[in-house]
């Protein structure tokens, strides 16, 4: 849902950590985006393909690892994934799962040369 | 030589950093903040304009107006008596950010108020997500809006630190269930300070006045 702010955050902390490094390009991002956080790859990409144009970034490969929810009820106990965004727990009905996956959206690793 | 770097680090990070400043520096200027967030039309300006009413000079406030576009809710809250009202027009954007409060501080004598209220742009998803340097997010839920919103955005009533409950003068007239509005909202929040109230009859808002003053005095 906010792919642009999220793309320069992400070529911001690309170009900081290869500049650490003497990298003179960067040739993969490595990124863990979880079912929850609602970031579309296909977006990103779009917006990647113009921002990273002119930086040591530019023609770089996105790879998403993509982390499943996962929920365990408070009232049952019971580890599920929602099922279409249905949140309640499928065993009890229960509201109030704690969230145990699926947060995720960080920058695991890039590959410089 | 090709070769990988380990980085692990959080993507939104640099707004989150800039929030920290933003906390900083209210923290520094002994201002408590709040971060107002709800739907269109819950009643996030008209709890600012009661809340000032009743004030009555007790805090000295300033009021940050987020908004698509124009400068309405700026100027209800500068009549209604904030000592400072800034808009900032977000220009298609859905939602505040850091450094949007930010360019709003810089325009403010912080020394000179003891609460700041900022109004986020109504929207019941975005405004979860970007962390603004406030003490407390608030979130103005508003019966007509329906008893099934807590099950509909878990995002926006997981994060918030108080929750308001506008315009219970109407439920009479409502299929709002607030029991099962309140489960909702326990369950994804247990405990959260919930204000029940209405800005019509002003039933319920000297409770929620009154810990704003606690608030703002302990900080």
């Amino acid at each position: 849902m906010h792919e642009l702010p999220f793309t320069q955050s992400l070529l911001e902390i690309a170009l900081r950590h290869a500049q650490q490094a003497n990298a003179q390009r960067i040739t993969d991002l490595h990124i863990v985006i979880g079912e929850l956080s609602s970031m579309v790859d296909d977006s990103i990409q779009f917006y990647w393909d113009i921002i990273a144009k002119d930086t040591i970034a530019q023609g770089a490969r996105l790879h998403f690892r993509r982390v499943p929810a996962e929920l365990q009820c408070m009232v049952c106990f019971n580890k599920y994934r929602p099922q279409q965004g249905e949140l309640l727990c499928p065993t009890c009905g229960s509201v109030g799962a704690k969230i145990l996956a699926g947060e995720e959206c960080f920058l695991e690793a890039i590959d410089i040369e | 030589m090709p070769r990988q770097i380990k980085i692990v680090e959080n993507i939104l990070s640099a707004n989150d950093r800039l929030a920290e400043e933003n906390r900083a520096r209210l923290d520094a200027a002994g201002v408590f903040a709040i971060n107002l967030m709800a739907s269109p039309g819950a009643g996030k300006t008209s709890l600012i304009e009661q809340t000032l009413a009743r004030l009555d000079g007790r805090l000295r406030v300033a009021v940050v107006e987020g908004d698509i576009a124009t400068s309405l809710d700026a100027d209800r809250a500068a009549a209604a008596g904030a000592q400072a009202a800034i808009q900032i027009n977000t220009g298609g954007e859905c939602h505040l950010d850091a450094v949007m409060l930010r360019s709003a501080l810089e325009q403010l004598d912080l020394s000179q108020f003891d609460l700041l209220i900022v109004e986020n742009v109504g929207n019941l998803v975005c405004p979860a997500s970007f962390k603004l340097g406030a003490h407390a997010s608030v979130l103005v839920a508003s019966t007509p809006e329906g008893d099934d919103k807590p099950y509909k955005y878990p995002g926006m009533y997981r994060g918030v630190d108080v929750l308001v409950i506008n315009k219970i003068d109407l439920l009479p007239y409502l299929n709002f269930r607030m029991d099962y509005f309140r489960r909702g909202v326990e369950a994804l929040n247990p405990g959260v300070l919930t204000f029940p109230l209405s800005c019509r009859t002003g039933e319920g808002l000297s409770a929620w006045v009154d810990w704003l003053i606690h608030q703002a005095r302990a900080t």
